[in-house]
Parts: structure tokens; C-alpha cells; sequence
């Protein structure tokens, strides 16, 4: 549970200027630039140039800024890597993430960019995508390999083709490496972020999936659309009863503080640390919401 | 009228009525039947020629048409191609707004038919071709509303009226659907057509749709016609309009509508039997979308829209959200149809929605008005005719008549669009005078003119991105950076009216449009 909350991450392909130019507007938590998968090969150079040079320019505000790097083992991988930490990006995705040593060769190019741009080593964060059935049983130790490491998200398209299925509404055929990919997130205490939802006219679909995740335990969502938006943030977002029992839980917190009693009780029933935890994150959805 | 000895009477003078029209001689009693009178004495005639004939049209003289068939117009081209091949010249063309549909109108400049036009607005080729100084008279253009009172005052004086109408029976009641089936050319409110079959020297009615007397209730009363003219076609039900104007998805126009109908809701206006009227480009339209949902919560009804009419204003109003619609234009088949079968939705004329001078104007009733613009500047100014490259490009429609009139007038546009920006130090053209304008919404913050202080007291305390209109501006050069200003010959091509008449700004010739570059 970090400080930042990670509900929806906006993808914007990095070679649409009219799109990386103001995606700021929306009211996503994280945008995510791609240089990967939506960019064509002949435009690879191009998108870079252009996100580089948006990241320098523009006034992105409070949003966290992440890119989808091409594969760091490649010459265009490493030219991503080096012009995003130049950037000053905050966290660098990184995609198709097989095993421990995708993370480390990842990480030792963002180390040797920061050196050369002298920023402050350490502070570009990553994120590791997993989109196959090898990175889904070595999820565990890849969410372990870093410390730059801040989440670890699910990507399915891949996933699928890889375990010989494809994608069905309910979702089952996901059911193993979503819960596989959340327990070695919060193992290793980082956020976990499902996978994207691609029927962009099909809100009630959206909603089925958001609820699914919300329920097992994932921080957010990966999304192509704007629209997107407000049916996740909707469904992260807590009750009135929620928040009301949350907010007196604190208030309970305080009270056994302020008389320095060492047991909190509320309504006679005792309230321990996980319940605390809890209402502390109700706490913080309800205020990224606006809700409280 | 029977016959007396004397002609006059202490105190209440000479026995002759003012006006008489009859007379012992001429009084007569017509034993026809309504059919045989149909069949006799209708106003029916089968060419466009003869109507021309009968409507003694001369060189000079003033003629006008209406723009409810949109893209899909056929009259005024037909009409046209016969006036020219009648050699007519000289002619004042006052249409309600010129489409692309109207490009041949570029030959009867050329040759002398026209050689003045007034209008709301023009596009396409006609629009290029005035904008590079086709004509030697500039083109006055006017509001929807400052158009009827021109035609009202007599500053424009049609001579002849020619007015398109998807049903008219024989005597000239004329509507924009037909009651006997629910095929052909529809186009439901006749609002712009009914001010000049009121005010015209001559009216004719132009129909593919000959129906039995009465075709009532009228968008065109029989009281006002001269002569219907049967013909084949007079308009591409395509062009005219489309199923239901669509839903917008592009993102940033939800944007825009999702702040705008928060802005409505904390504007002091919305309240239970408040007002509105909304465009029906994509961020108004969805506007109506994200009010609906207020007014639900809210539990507020509208107690009616105005103006230009959609489908999703009939929805509210048919779930009961809107007690009543007053329709100058219908924009797509939904409204039109609504026109036909509810009950409260009436259509109004352009003189009854927004002339400045009558007694009832309709937009001094509203309470909100949702308008677009191409360009807002510093002063709140807005330009809805000329594009970024000086050409003209839209049409005024009703747009300073609302934002006079509502008491609050939201103007919503994107902050850029693509590399030019939509908030600038100066507008090309001053269409609208920012003293009108309240509020401009856009997808990077919400301005407030600093005129209305309530406004910006009432919006502050909410939570939008409030920011000033300067500070739009410089977000709109921080991105796209400034543009090149237009170079323009000293011949003026257009005249801008404010409604009443007066000159609000001019519209000169572009040195070089883009199409010649390149």
C-alpha cells in the first residue's frame, strides 16, 4: 500500500502528438506513455523524440508518468531507457517480463543512464509487466528482484495466447495468474495492477471485470480510453457506510490515544491492526475520489 | 354595403369602411365545394417558371429561401437554374444560412444573377469563393434573430419568398413532415421559412407532397401563400438529416460536457422550471447526456428547451424531464418526428425565438444556453464565422441572440485543436461581444468573465479547474505555440452584424487561402 493510489493507468501511444500533448486533462492516476506495442517499427525513433520532448515541455501536474520501454536487451530498448531517465520519468514499465534477470538487465541500463544524466540514483522507478506463463510462476521472485520495483502489472493478450486460450467474459481463464501476480506483489509489498479491458464500448463488461479485481485485491487497472475512467474509479471508490466506519475507526484510534489506552475498542468490539489498515485505505480512496 | 341615403353620421363620420374590399357590386356568394374549389381556385401550379411569372420576379429584386433541408436542399439550386436561364439579374439573395450544397450559387455570382447576398452564414465552395472576393458587394451576414428583425423593419424586403415544404396541401398549408405517411423528405420545424411566408411580397411553397386540405396543425398557414408549386423532388433525405445526431466518444468532448453540466448545476440557474437551449455539436450535445443525470438526482425539471432541437431533447422530454420544446430547427429524424406527434413541441419562428425588438422574444427567456465557438479571446469575444486560415467557414445561427438573452451563456470548445489554438489575444472575427459571453468551458480549465461576479463566486466553491481566460490563453501557447497572423487585401468580402443590425465587425479578402498554396 504506498502513498500513491493506482486505479486507472491511462496508455497513450508515444507517436500521437494530439494525445501524449494533453493527456493530463483526464482524471486517470497514472498515464502511461508506449513506445512498445502501439508504435510501428519505422515510428520507434520518432515516438521516443516525442515523448522525450512532451516530458520536457509540458506540465504534467500531479500525475504519475510512466513509459512502456521496447525491450531493454535491444539497441531501441536501451536508446528508450536512456531518453526516459534523461526525461526524468518516474517509473519505467517494463514488458514481457520472463524472469529475474529481465528486471536486473533493465534496472543495470536505468543505473548507467542516471549516472550519465547525473540524476539521483535510485529515483526512476520501474514496474515489471507479466504477459506469459513463464513470468506468471516466476512472478514471485520478480517482484522480489528490485527495489526500484513499485508494482508489478498483468498483461492478458499475451498471457492467453500463451496458455492456448483466449479471453472470455467471466474471466476464468485468468483466474490463476491474476492471483498469482497479486500474491507476489503484496509479498513483496508493491502494487499489483491488472490487465487492460479492451471492449471500450462495452461499460457493463468493464464494470464485471473492475469489480472481479477490486475484490481480489488488485490496486487498479491498466486502460486504453479515457472513458474508462469513472466505471473504475466508481467502483474504487467507498461507500457513505464505508467511509463513515472507517472514519470512525480513526476516530476511535484517537480517542484510546489521547487516554493512552493501549486497546482500541469500538461499540465494545476491539478494532487491531488490520482493521486499522483497512480504514486507512478506505481513508485514502474516498479522498483521491472526492469524495470525503 | 346596403343601400342607404345617407353617407355620413354625426360623431362617427363617413359610412365607407377604411380598406373595403367590397362593394354592392362585388359582393358575391361562391356556391363551390371545398374539392371543387381545390380543383378551380388552388394555388397549385406545376413549374418553377410559371411561379416565376406569376410572382412578377424582376431584375433587383430581393428573394430568399430557408435552410431547413440542409445538405440536402434541392429548391434553391433549381430555383436559381431557372431564374438564370430566365435572364433575371441582379438579385438580392437573403437565404436563413447557405451550405456547401448551395457551391452553384458560384455561377449565378459569376454571371450577374446575384450580386448581393445576406445570410447567417455559408461554407464549401460558395464560402471560399466570397472569402477570396468573388463578389463586389460584400455579404451582410446576420443572426437568426437579427435577421427577422431586418426582415420585420423592412432592412431586408423580400420580394419573393421560395420556401421548400415536405407537405403542403392545395391552399398553402405547408409543414416540414407529412401527417399521411411517414416516408419521404422530413425536416420538422419550418421555424426559419415561417418569418418570410409572414413578411414576403410574394410567398411560394415549393412541396413533392401534395396532400388534401387542411395539412394542420401549420408550420406555413394558407393566409400567408401565394402559390405551391408541385414538383419532383426537392431535397436528399440524406442530406436533409440522419438518423439521430450521435452520441459523442470522443473523450475530450465528454470532458468538456461532464464540467460543463457541473458548471450548469452550480451556475444559480438550476433550479426546478429552469430553461435551456443546447447546439448540437458533440460536447453540447453530450451536455444534455450528463444534465440528465443531475436533474434525476436532483429531482428538476425543465420547463422548456429552446432552439435548434435533437433527439436527446425529445428523450428528456418524453421521460417527462422537459415539459416543453420550442422548435426553430429540427436537427436530426427524431426531432422532427417528435415536431409531428408530441403534443408540446411546437415549432416557433426565427422571429418569434430571437428578434431583438418583438415583445416575447424566446431567448430573453432562457436560462441557460450551451453555445460552440471556433475562437474565444482575451475579451470573451467569440468568432463562430471565420476560420484560422480568415476564410469563412460557419454561420452566426442563433448565437448572439441566446447569449444576449439566456442569463447564463456558456461558450464550450477545445483549448487547441490539433496545432491551432481556440483561445487567442484577438478573434479573426467578432461575432458575438464577449459582454454577453459568461462563461467559457474547455477541456484545460473554466473561465469566468469577470463581469459576472456571482458566477464566479457561486463556481469557486466547486470542484473544477477554475482558471482565467488569460491563463487559458497561455496554456494554449505553451502547447501549440503562437500563429502566424492571416494576411488580408483591403477589400472587404463580408459585413458581421450585431442583431440589431448594427456593424459589429468585417470580414476582408485572404491574401493567399491555403488551398492556393498548395
Amino acid at each position: 500500500m504506498g502513498e500513491r493510489l493506482r486505479r486507472t493507468m491511462m496508455f497513450v501511444p508515444g507517436n500521437n502528438p494530439g494525445m501524449v500533448k494533453d493527456a493530463y486533462i483526464y482524471k486517470c492516476d497514472s498515464i502511461m506513455f508506449d513506445l512498445e506495442d502501439s508504435v510501428l517499427l519505422s515510428e520507434k525513433d520518432a515516438a521516443r523524440y516525442l515523448v522525450y520532448n512532451s516530458l520536457r515541455a509540458i506540465d504534467y501536474g500531479n500525475k504519475e508518468l510512466v513509459v512502456r520501454i521496447n525491450n531493454p536487451r535491444s539497441e531501441c530498448g536501451i536508446m528508450d531507457i536512456k531518453a526516459m531517465v534523461a526525461s526524468k520519468i518516474d517509473v519505467i514499465r517494463l514488458p514481457k517480463t520472463e524472469n529475474v534477470e529481465d528486471v536486473l538487465i533493465c534496472e543495470s541500463e536505468i543505473a548507467k543512464a542516471e549516472e550519465q544524466f547525473n540524476i539521483e540514483k535510485g529515483s526512476i522507478k520501474m514496474m515489471a509487466a507479466i504477459e506469459s506463463a513463464e513470468g506468471v510462476l516466476n512472478a514471485r521472485e520478480i517482484a522480489k528482484a528490485s527495489k526500484r520495483l513499485i508494482a508489478i502489472a498483468f498483461g492478458a493478450e499475451d498471457y492467453v495466447t500463451d496458455l492456448k486460450t483466449t479471453r472470455y467474459e467471466d474471466g476464468v481463464e485468468l483466474m490463476f495468474a491474476r492471483s498469482m501476480i497479486l500474491h507476489a506483489a503484496r509479498a513483496a509489498k508493491i502494487d499489483a495492477l491488472d490487465t487492460v479491458y479492451s471492449d471500450l464500448n462495452n461499460e457493463e463488461g468493464l464494470r464485471k471485470e473492475v469489480l472481479l479485481i477490486k475484490k481480489l485485491g488488485f490496486d487498479g487497472k491498466s486502460i486504453i480510453n479515457p472513458r474508462q475512467i469513472d466505471p473504475i474509479v466508481e467502483i474504487f471508490t467507498p461507500t457513505k457506510k464505508e467511509i463513515e466506519k472507517a472514519l470512525e475507526i480513526m476516530d476511535a484510534i484517537e480517542d484510546a490515544e489521547s487516554k493512552k489506552s493501549g486497546v482500541i475498542s469500538l461499540r465494545g468490539k476491539m478494532i487491531d491492526m488490520p482493521i486499522v489498515l483497512r480504514a486507512q485505505r478506505t481513508i485514502q480512496l474516498a479522498k483521491a475520489a472526492r469524495v470525503l | 354595403m346596403i343601400t342607404r341615403n345617407i353617407d355620413n353620421l354625426p360623431k362617427f363620420g363617413k359610412l365607407d369602411g377604411i380598406h373595403p374590399l367590397f362593394t354592392n357590386e362585388k359582393i358575391y356568394k361562391d356556391i363551390k365545394s371545398c374539392k371543387e374549389r381545390e380543383e378551380f381556385e388552388s394555388k397549385v401550379l406545376y413549374s418553377i417558371e410559371e411561379a416565376i411569372d406569376k410572382a412578377k420576379l424582376k431584375d433587383g429584386m430581393t428573394i430568399s429561401f430557408h435552410h431547413h433541408f440542409r445538405d440536402g436542399d434541392f429548391v434553391l439550386n433549381k430555383v436559381m437554374d431557372v431564374i438564370a436561364k430566365k435572364g433575371i439579374k441582379d438579385l438580392t439573395l437573403a437565404a436563413s444560412s447557405l451550405l456547401s450544397v448551395h457551391a452553384p450559387l458560384v455561377g449565378h455570382l459569376k454571371s450577374g444573377v446575384v450580386t448581393r447576398i445576406e445570410t447567417s452564414g455559408m461554407r464549401g465552395e460558395l464560402a471560399d469563393a466570397v472569402s477570396t472576393g468573388l463578389l463586389d458587394i460584400p455579404v451582410v451576414f446576420r443572426s437568426h434573430g437579427g435577421r427577422a428583425y431586418a426582415i420585420k423593419n423592412g432592412d431586408i424586403k423580400i420580394d419573393v419568398a421560395f420556401l421548400g415544404a415536405p407537405s403542403c396541401d392545395s391552399f398553402g398549408n405547408a409543414n416540414g413532415y407529412s401527417r399521411e405517411h411517414d416516408n419521404g423528405i422530413i425536416c420538422g420545424s419550418l421555424g426559419y421559412a415561417k418569418t418570410d411566408a409572414l413578411y414576403a411580397g410574394c410567398v411560394v411553397v415549393l412541396t413533392d407532397n401534395l396532400v388534401p386540405f387542411p395539412n394542420v396543425p401549420a408550420g406555413i398557414s394558407q393566409s400567408d401563400v401565394d402559390y405551391v408549386v408541385k414538383v419532383d423532388a426537392i431535397g436528399d433525405p440524406n442530406g436533409i438529416m440522419s438518423g439521430a445526431t450521435r452520441f459523442t466518444k470522443n473523450p475530450k468532448e465528454l470532458l468538456i460536457a461532464e464540467t460543463t453540466a457541473e458548471v450548469i448545476e452550480h451556475s444559480g440557474v438550476f433550479t426546478d422550471g429552469f430553461s435551456f437551449q443546447i447546439g448540437s455539436g458533440g460536447a453540447s450535445l453530450a451536455t444534455a447526456r450528463f444534465l440528465k443525470e443531475k436533474m434525476l438526482k436532483k429531482n428538476i425539471k425543465a420547463d422548456f428547451v429552446l432552439g435548434g432541437i435533437t433527439g436527446e431533447i425529445v428523450k428528456l422530454h418524453e421521460e417527462g424531464l422537459i415539459k416543453k420544446i420550442l422548435d426553430v430547427q429540427s436537427f436530426d429524424l427524431e426531432a422532427a418526428n417528435s415536431l409531428k406527434n408530441n403534443r408540446f413541441h411546437q415549432q416557433i419562428s426565427a422571429y418569434y425565438y430571437a428578434s431583438p425588438n418583438n415583445l416575447g422574444t424566446a431567448v430573453n427567456q432562457l436560462d441557460v444556453v450551451v453555445l460552440s465557438a471556433l475562437e474565444v479571446d482575451v475579451n470573451f469575444n467569440v468568432n463562430v464565422l471565420t476560420g484560422s486560415d480568415g476564410s469563412i467557414i460557419g454561420a452566426i445561427g442563433g448565437h448572439q441572440d441566446t447569449a444576449a438573452g439566456a442569463s447564463v451563456s456558456i461558450v464550450v470548445c477545445p483549448l487547441t485543436r490539433g496545432r491551432i489554438a481556440s483561445v487567442v489575444d484577438v478573434v479573426n472575427t467578432v461575432v458575438t461581444p464577449g459582454k454577453t459571453i459568461d462563461i467559457i468551458v474547455t477541456d484545460q480549465g473554466v473561465a469566468i468573465n469577470p463581469n459576472r461576479k456571482d458566477l464566479i463566486e457561486r463556481l469557486s466553491k466547486i470542484d473544477i479547474n477554475l482558471t482565467t481566460i488569460e491563463k487559458l490563453r497561455d496554456k494554449a501557447v505553451s502547447l501549440v505555440g503562437k500563429a502566424k497572423s492571416i494576411e488580408y487585401t483591403d477589400k472587404v468580402v463580408g459585413i458581421v452584424t450585431y442583431r440589431d443590425g448594427s456593424i459589429i465587425d468585417l470580414i476582408y479578402q485572404v491574401k493567399e487561402s491555403i488551398d492556393q498554396i498548395y
